[in-house]
This record gives structure tokens, sequence and C-alpha cells, in this order.
């Protein structure tokens, strides 16, 4: 049986925040409180919160320039994030890592990663000093479509098979890498067959069904803590804003967006089938949405309000030692 | 004291760490040598033979054969070091570079400023450099300067066997991503190297000769050939600073300033293109620090700015040698 009463409030609360954060610092950007880039995760909350409901802080997870969901689902603190994100003092990075270097060292959430395809590699080296280590943590890499047909990730797919490392590799597929359509870029037309080819299990899954996704992660994790190698899960997705914030997204159908965050909205579809299943009430449901709510806006408040990190800092935490 | 090359000195740096430190790993192409292999399964000890003998000791938990994949190796090392390893990745030669330079220069090099000073990358890139083995435009490049511009590596250049185990130790140690370029040129070298463990400070020059005419400041090799021309040159009456610098990341300025405010003349010789390299760096500094000092202009000796030729005749010209460093000590010597 999939994610009980509790698990499921648990993922649904992660996934609520997430959409929330996203929504809040859109509206932040667009106010022109937030330096830099926007890549928002929303609409692909359900595979963050899917798999970190299985990880421990012990864990690690590496992610892509798209990272705040994945950080939120490991146990980031918003209020840091938020910080960050408008380049504040009090950031998760101290406001040296902005939006597409978000982090949670202590929580196990080693990094966005704003090169695609730069992440793979490291979390094969998380996974080795897992086994090193002799430890039955376990390290997954967040990829995108785009980010399966960097060479980087076929080394890391290939080394962790090579070494029967506890690494698993999770792709979403939102159907986009940057403006590019992953029918059209993704030759094998299947992410899970390719990564099947190396020498490791490969399942797929409907990423907006929090449901699946956590049933997948489960059979993922544990394939990985008994020690029988890397795996891999694709899980197909939608992307509700464009690659960036302010990509108008022309190469998209007109009404496709409408459309899919009618169909594909994974925190619709939690909902309702929470209720169908009697997991959840509906008024359970609004209350979590409205503690969020207001979490995000005292966080985000927070945010606005802290100063910049003082220029005394740019030289600091370049080495450990002095130089 | 125990005469050791400049192979064992690294090799014995490295299986000392590893008895100390159970975190220290050994990842590579044929660091073990014979993975899958039927026969010795401790054979190659990567293409030079440095990590032979580390197998049988530690193990293949250890001393780990990879394919031929560096952006994994780099990646791999770099991960690990995030998550409580200390690993010493071998880059086969330092011509690699391309294949894996993002996980260096965007990942490991970054890790403790990005995440604001929350994660660190103990990490130790040996790899091998040096032209003068006729190993063509894609095997004989050193490439120190490409490293010596990131900031948040540090890069090592040890000229001897002595220096070799002393900067390793260290940068086994040291918490950040170390990229330590070893001349392979020098492997056959010998000298004094004690059993003991012992540790060189990054940032330390070393003066191997010391002159009030003129200061020579070499780079890998290339400090060797100098102490060779200030010996024949003492004969004469010239007498030459030869500094050493031993890491290019962190540099010692102070030494090599100090210096040419004692003898008001500078050569600075490396094995690398002239352009935007370790040379014309060196030569900056001065220029802008001890200006006034100089006595005539700094003369840079290094390669052509041209890929490295594999004919013998056209490699030796290609290269730095001792008559181009004699040429260039006189003609400062000589200017008016």
């Amino acid at each position: 049986m999939s994610l009980d009463k509790k698990q499921f409030l648990d993922a649904y609360r992660t996934m609520r925040t997430i959409r929330d954060f996203e929504y809040r610092v859109s509206d932040e950007f667009g106010k022109g409180n937030i330096p830099g880039f926007l890549h928002l995760y929303a609409g692909q909350e359900a595979i963050a919160s899917g798999m970190c409901a299985h990880l421990t802080d012990d864990d690690y997870i590496m992610s892509t320039h798209r990272g705040h969901g994945h950080c939120i689902a490991k146990g980031g603190d918003v209020g840091e994030m938020m910080k960050e994100i408008m380049g504040k003092e009090g950031g998760s990075c101290a406001g040296k890592g902005g939006s597409m270097h978000i982090a949670a060292i202590e929580k196990g959430m080693l990094g966005a990663n704003a090169i695609v395809g730069g992440g793979p590699p490291l979390i094969v080296g998380a996974a080795l000093a897992n086994k090193t280590l002799g430890t039955d943590r376990v390290a997954v890499s967040f990829t995108g479509d785009g980010g399966s047909n960097q060479g980087t990730t076929f080394e890391a797919m290939n080394l962790a098979v090579v070494l029967k490392l506890p690494a698993i590799f999770m792709f979403e597929n939102n159907g986009y890498g940057e403006g590019t359509a992953a029918d059209y870029s993704v030759g094998s037309k299947d992410i899970a067959g390719r990564a099947a080819a190396f020498g490791m299990p490969a399942l797929k899954v409907d990423g907006a069904d929090i449901f699946a996704v956590y049933d997948a992660c489960k059979e993922a994790v544990e394939h990985c803590r008994a020690g029988k190698g890397p795996i891999t899960v694709e899980a197909s997705i939608t992307r509700f804003r464009g690659h960036f914030e302010g990509d108008a997204q022309a190469y998209r159908e007109k009404g496709e967006v409408k459309r899919l965050m009618e169909d594909m909205d994974c925190l619709k579809i939690a909902r309702a089938n929470a209720i169908k299943k009697k997991l959840a009430t509906k008024a359970q449901l609004d209350k979590i949405d409205k503690e969020v709510a207001e979490y995000i806006a005292e966080s985000a408040e927070a945010g606005l309000a802290a100063p910049q990190p003082s220029v005394s800092e740019l030289m600091t935490d370049i080495y450990s030692s002095e130089y | 004291m125990p005469i050791k090359t400049y192979r064992q000195a690294i090799n014995e740096a490295m299986a000392m760490e590893m008895r100390r430190d159970s975190t220290v790993i050994v990842i590579g192409e044929d660091v073990a040598g014979g993975a899958g292999c039927s026969g010795d399964r401790d054979a190659y000890g990567g293409v030079m033979g440095v990590t032979k003998g580390l197998f049988p000791e530690f193990g293949e938990a250890r001393v780990i054969d990879t394919p031929i994949t560096e952006s994994a190796i780099m990646g791999a090392a770099a991960g690990s070091a995030q998550a409580g390893l200390r690993p010493i990745a071998e880059l086969m030669f330092m011509d690699f570079l391309g294949v894996c330079f993002d996980q260096i220069y965007n990942q490991a090099a970054k890790f403790r400023y990005m995440f604001g000073g929350k994660a660190e990358c103990p990490m130790v890139v040996r790899t091998m450099a040096g032209a003068g083995l006729r190993g063509g435009a894609q095997h004989s490049q050193n490439l120190t300067q490409m490293v010596t511009m990131v900031p948040g590596l540090k890069v090592v250049c040890p000229t001897n066997a002595y220096d070799a185990k002393g900067l390793l130790i260290q940068a086994i140690r040291d918490n950040d991503c170390v990229i330590f370029v070893e001349d392979k040129f020098l492997y056959e070298t010998s000298c004094e190297v004690p059993d003991e463990d012992y540790t060189i400070p990054f940032g330390e020059a070393n003066f191997l000769r010391e002159g009030s005419d003129v200061t020579i400041v070499g780079i890998s090799n290339t400090v060797n050939k100098a102490v060779a021309v200030a010996d024949r040159l003492a004969a004469e009456g010239i007498s030459c600073d030869v500094i050493d610098p031993r890491t290019t990341s962190p540099l010692d300025e102070d030494a090599i300033i100090e210096s040419v405010e004692t003898t008001g003349r500078l050569v600075v010789v490396d094995e690398m293109t002239p352009r935007c390299g370790l040379a014309a760096d060196i030569s900056s500094i001065v220029a802008e620090k001890a200006f006034g000092a100089l006595r005539a202009p700094i003369k840079k000796v290094t390669a052509v700015h041209s890929p490295i030729p594999f004919a013998p005749d056209l490699e030796d010209a290609w290269m730095p040698q001792e008559a181009d460093i004699e040429a260039a000590v006189r003609e400062v010597m000589g200017y008016k």
C-alpha cells in the first residue's frame, strides 16, 4: 500500500510549499526584488516530494538549475532559501549561490547545478563515499530530459554500474530542454531504455501522480539500500512555467500550458485521489494550504527586509585555509 | 638519508597517507591496473607505474580502477570529497583536462564559495605534464596556467623527489581541491628523501641558488635547467638567484619581489605557450610591484605559440632549453 494518511499529508504539505514558494518568487521577480535568473519547478512537485519522502538527512541529493523544489523537499530552510534567492544576508549560501546554486548541505542537499549534466558525475562520487564508508545511504541525482543527453550523464551511469554504487538517477522528463522538445532531442524516445542499456534497472512513472512516484521511488531506494547497485527512474511531467521566468514559451502550442495545468496539475490530482481514497478531507487539505500560505508570506517578508551581504564577504570562503 | 626517485616519493606519500587515514582513496584509469583481467591484478599502477603496489596493500575498495571516463573520474572524486572521502584522482595526462575540465573548474573549485562556506572539496588531482618524450601534440602539454587562473583551486608543481613527497602529503591533507602537476620527465630523477612523513606548506618558494646579479624563476622541470645554467654562469662570475615557487596557486610573490629588489634583473622560465601564461603572469606582478628595482627589461623564456611537434629536433626547438635560459641571462646582464 502506497502512502498512509500521515505520509500523504506530509507529501502534500511539501508539494504545496514548493508551489507557493515558486509562485511567490515569481511575483517578487516580477517586482524586481530578485536579481539574476529564475528557473521554476512549479508543476513538477510530486517528483521531488515523492523521492525525498524516502530519504533521511544522511542521504544525498544533487539537483539541476531548477532546484528550489528539490531543496525544499530535502528539508531546506525556506526562509534561508528565500533570502538566498533574493541575494540577502542569512541566505542558505550566504548570498553567494543564488537560485541556480541553491543548497542545504546540512540536509544532504549538495547543491543545485547550473551546468546541465554537471550533477550526475558528482552524485556517483557521493554514492561512492556511501559505499566506501560502509553506510546504507543512497545518493540521488535529479536530471532533466536535457541533461539526459549530456555525455557526463552517460559516463556517470556507466561508472555507477561498473562500481555497483547506491546511486539513483531520477530523470524528470518535462518535455522541454530550454525551448527544444524532448520528443526531438531524446533520440531514443525513452530515457529509461537508455539507462537500462547501461546495465541497470529503469522504471517509468507518471510524475504527476504522487502515489505512483512514491511507489517507484520506494522501490528505487530499497534497491540501492540493499546494495544492488544503481537504478534509474524516468518520470514524465509538465513544466508550468517557461524555461526561465520571462520566457514567453512561444515554442509551445497555443493553449498547451493552460490545458496541462488543468489535466496534469499534481496538486489537483493529489487532492482528488486522497479524498477519494479517504486519506484526507477537504478541510484538512485546506488547512495545510492556509498554513503554508502564511509560512511562505512570512519567509518572503523576512527575505525582503534582510540586508544584502557585506562587501567584506567578497573574498571569504574561497579556500578552506588562508591562501 | 635514503635516495629515492620522484616516482617512489609520490608513491610513498600516497601509501603513508592511505595508512594514516582510511578515507583516502585513489581513483583513476589503470591505477590498480588489471581490474577484470586474468593476469596480474597490480600490472600497471597507472600508465607511469606511480600507484603500483597500492592495490595489493589497500584493495579494490580504496584503489579503484575506472573505465576511460575522465569526467566521471573527476566528478566521482569531487562528489565523494563532499561526502566524506579524501580522494586522489589520477588524470593520466594533463592534456586530457579538456575532457573533464567542467567538473574541476565549475564544480570542485566552487563548492565552498558557491554554497556559502558550508561545503568542502578535499580532493587531489594528480596529473602528468611536460614535453620531451616525443608524445606529440596531445600527450606533451603542460596546462598549469589553465588551472592556476581558477579561484578555488590550489596548484602544485614539484621539481624534485623531496618536494614531491612533502607537497603531496600536504595536498592530501588540504581541505581544498589541489591540482598536483607531476613532470613526466622527472620520474626517474632522484635525491635524498626521508622515510618519515613531512609536509611542505603551499605558497613558500624554494631558493635553489642564491645570487646577486639576476633572478631566475622557473616552473616545473625548467627550474632544474635554470640551476644548471646558474652553476655554469657562476664560473664566469655571474651570480643568479634561482627560485622555485613550488606552487603556482598560491604563488610566493614576496620571495620573487624580494629577490628582484636585490638583483634588479628577472628571467622567468616556463614550458608553456607564451600568451597569458605563467611567465607572463609573474612578469606582470614584478613589473607592477617592483618596477623601480629593475635595471633591465624582464625576459621571458617559454615555449613557442604552437602545438607541440613530434619530430625530435622540432620538439627540442619548441621547448625552452638551457641555452635559451643562458642567452636570456646574458641579455639582461648586457642591457645598458
